[in-house]
């Protein structure tokens, strides 16, 4: 039978996995939302009220499944992994406690209005509701950014006790909340979150306009989406450099992985595409010699810390994983840059709703943003291992000490039958939503609402 | 060690974290209870109107067990570990039932087909009834304490949890949701669904007194260290003593057809009998059966002094404002349900 380590980081892996297809494509929409709705109160024109609700109803559904394996994330901790609770409480605690009662309740408190308020509040009390949840939901994302990167790069603590007994204490709050990699982290998850969102609204407009439906509010739904994404995906190509950046100067071992470099002495080029042979201890494909080097130092020429530099024990094991999951998502973060702009000159030139193929391009482009999302998690967490708290705790000793391999083999078939079923279900409601469209206000309905004077036509 | 007020921080942490889980007792208490009556109503209408009571504050109710959970977590990381690692199956079972909880209330509506509803219905149903009863099994089996060895591991096997007063508990938490959910319910509603419900809120009543007079005699029997409190301060006594009297209200006014004040009343038994538990097990939070030395105390299980503090800081910020938007939230939907285009 696997042992109870093995099994318990499939289940965390698997779990978390799944939940991590949900909150990014909140936060993403949350900000969309708050656009189409601003419109919407700015000029007056049915389409925007038509696509807020639209998107409203979706982010009910995305939510609510976030939410939902989002509580699973909160409890594995004590359940899976005791002595990591213990290890890190003072610490990790203090961040989900503080996720739960500044960011989830605002998020939980208002969506309520948001669904259900149209007629029961003011339209500024709405609006200002979808402001609150799309904050609710940035919040949430920053503090379980915070949580975890204390473990990529721990600050603000001293330890306390010895073997198992020994556990982190805080010993300077905003040192431990704002330590070396917070801020580089929760952008660079943040703008991923927006661009997921992004490419979820534009997905879908495309697809109206594929199949000539509901032409007038698939192009406003894709221009709230294409504004989101140009400048997101800009943004993401600073903040990861940024991320590289503080990866190189406080885990050199991860950042070796993502390049499969070896030998401290040498020169570390930055690879396009690659593969790292594990065994030989060897990196082979297209690459730019120097260019890590150059990265981390401003040239060319100077060595970079390898994966030798690290006692064998303690440094990842899966190279090859971590390398090919970080350069997925970089080579899909360039993709993006490039779809967004091409989109952004088309539309310009007041060409881009006839481009067929462009169209079709971006009904498949959502997967894109969620797959650099999972794969640049994979990297960052993988990258870490054999440590759950860097340089302090491993992963091997965090588990729970009561709990047996045959209660992780029921959970996680439970869980992967339960997320399995979720799946489907959420597929399957989301491409009806897709189908039955926008609830499209008539024009009787229109000349009773006071907003509503001009014509939707125009928004062209 | 540094006190506030007179109190020291474990203490205090002891208090925020028992306010946390009677705060998610009082408010998902009744959204889950009107769950465990789904099947009662009918008509496809009265489930419309019972699922739109609960509709836009259930979500918000639930943000009570997440800050509960954080808040042990933070504040009593030890214990936090031990409780769910202990009871690794039964939560693994209350967080499958959780996701079919959500996703009943949110997928339900989606699709106009009987079957589907129906399915949904029941998963609504059955999810709310066995989070209930394991949230009372779990409690049960802390309030008698289980077997903890020196090292502080649990030394006892799943069947250790299948009690009788364990299930006596589980039972009559079932029952103070059914009939907190069952005054909501009739609060919330009017007409035919309305006259439905005072039977049903009738029934849940004698019910839950049966249920309360059986766990107060057999926790007076058979848990006798839930009593040495108790007996070393008389004056605690007042509390069972109101304790009697708050169910003897509810039964008044309900049936006086006061449901609010009902509502107030099974509201604050559900708090009387989390303090009642409270005062029981200070200052130990987990009570070993194998031996009262093996036992863990708030002081052995809380994190440090300085974590504690600022989390009482952000625990003052942050309560105040999860109590403004939440009765922001209650308020902009008072009074009786009624369908739109909207509802679920």
């Amino acid at each position: 039978m696997p042992s109870v380590e093995i099994l318990s980081r499939i289940q965390f892996a698997f779990t978390i996995a799944f939940h991590y297809i949900y909150p990014p494509l909140s936060i993403g929409l949350g900000l969309c939302l708050v656009i189409m709705e601003g419109l919407y109160l700015k000029t007056g024109l049915a389409v925007y009220k038509d696509i807020t609700r639209f998107w409203i109803k979706v982010f009910a559904l995305i939510f609510g499944i976030g939410v939902a394996t989002g509580i699973v994330m909160e409890f594995e901790f004590g359940t899976n992994w005791a002595t990591y609770s213990h290890y890190v409480g003072d610490i990790f605690g203090s961040a989900l406690a503080a996720e739960g009662i500044f960011a989830f309740a605002l998020e939980s408190g208002f969506l309520g209005i948001l669904l259900f308020g149209w007629n029961r509040v003011s339209k500024g009390v709405h609006y200002f509701s979808t402001i609150m949840v799309a904050l609710g939901s940035i919040f949430s994302a920053l503090w379980i950014v915070i949580a975890n990167s204390w473990q990529q790069t721990p600050a603000g603590f001293r330890i306390e006790g010895e073997g198992m007994q020994a556990r982190a204490v805080v010993t300077d709050f905003w040192v431990m909340v704002s330590n070396p990699s917070s801020a580089d982290r929760f952008s660079h998850v943040i703008i991923g979150s927006f661009l997921a969102g992004a490419f979820l609204v534009m997905s879908v407009g495309a697809w109206y306009i594929l199949k000539r439906q509901f032409v007038t509010h698939a192009q406003a739904m894709f221009k709230v989406g294409l504004r989101v994404a140009a400048v997101a995906a800009l943004l993401q190509l600073f903040t990861g450099h940024r991320s590289a950046e503080y990866v190189s100067e406080y885990q050199p071992a991860k950042l070796a992985a993502m390049e499969g470099h070896y030998d401290s002495s040498a020169v570390a080029d930055m690879y396009l595409i690659g593969w790292v042979d594990q065994k030989k201890e060897r990196t082979v494909g297209l690459k730019i010699p120097g260019g890590l080097s150059f990265l981390t130092h401003g040239d060319f020429k100077a060595p970079v810390k390898g994966l030798h530099a690290t006692p064998v024990n303690d440094r990842p094991k899966a190279v090859n994983f971590v390398f090919q999951t970080y350069h997925l998502m970089v080579t899909i973060g360039m993709t993006l840059i490039g779809l967004t702009l091409l989109a952004a000159i088309l539309l310009w030139k007041k060409k881009l709703f006839n481009q067929r193929w462009l169209m079709t391009v971006f009904v498949f482009a959502v997967l894109l943003p969620q797959i650099a999302n999972q794969a640049g998690w994979y990297a960052a967490e993988v990258g870490r291992q054999p440590w759950v708290v860097y340089g302090l705790l491993r992963t091997s000793d965090a588990l729970s000490k009561t709990v047996t391999a045959q209660q992780v083999i029921f959970s996680l078939v439970l869980f992967t039958l339960v997320y399995a079923l979720l799946f489907v279900l959420f597929l399957f409601l989301l491409h009806r939503k897709i189908q039955h469209g926008p609830d499209v206000t008539t024009n009787e309905e229109e000349e009773s609402d006071e907003y509503s004077k001009r014509n939707i036509a125009q928004i062209n | 060690m540094e006190t506030i007020l007179g109190l020291d921080l474990p203490t205090w942490w002891f208090l925020v974290i028992g306010g946390l889980i009677t705060g998610y007792g009082v408010l998902d208490g009744f959204d889950l209870g009107a769950g465990a009556l789904h099947l009662f109503f009918n008509k496809e209408e009265s489930r419309r109107l019972a699922l739109n009571a609960i509709g836009p504050v259930w979500d918000g109710n639930e943000v009570w067990l997440v800050i509960a959970g954080g808040a042990l977590f933070a504040g009593f990381p030890l214990v936090y570990g031990i409780i769910l690692s202990t009871f690794y199956i039964p939560f693994m079972l209350f967080l499958v039932s959780l996701i079919f909880r959500a996703i009943s209330i949110e997928f339900r509506s989606k699709e106009p087909m009987r079957w589907w509803r129906k399915m949904w219905d029941i998963s609504y149903m059955v999810s709310s009834v066995v989070i209930t009863l394991l949230l009372g099994l779990i409690l049960g089996n802390l309030i008698q304490g289980i077997p903890i060895n020196a090292h502080q591991e649990f030394t006892g096997d799943l069947l250790t949890f299948f009690n009788p007063y364990a299930i006596l508990i589980a039972v009559t938490t079932l029952s103070l949701f059914m009939l907190h959910g069952a005054i909501y319910l009739v609060m919330k509603t009017e007409n035919r669904l309305y006259t439905k419900l005072t039977v049903l809120v009738n029934n849940c009543s004698k019910f839950f007194i049966l249920c309360f007079i059986l766990t107060s005699m057999a926790t007076l029997i058979y848990i006798p260290h839930m009593t040495h409190e108790f007996k070393r301060n008389p004056a605690l006594f007042l509390l069972p003593l109101l304790a009697v009297l708050t169910v003897l209200n509810i039964k008044r006014n309900i049936d006086g057809r006061k449901y609010f004040i009902a509502f107030i009343f099974s509201s604050f038994i559900t708090a009387i009998l989390l303090i009642l538990f409270a005062i029981g097990l200070y200052p130990r939070i987990i009570i070993s059966t194998t031996d009262p030395a093996f036992s863990i105390s708030i002081y052995k299980a809380a994190s440090s002094e300085k974590s504690l503090k600022i989390m009482l800081l952000i625990a003052c910020i942050g309560t105040p404002l999860v109590i403004a938007y939440s009765t922001f939230v209650f308020w902009t939907f008072r009074g009786k349900v009624k369908l739109n285009e909207m509802s679920y």
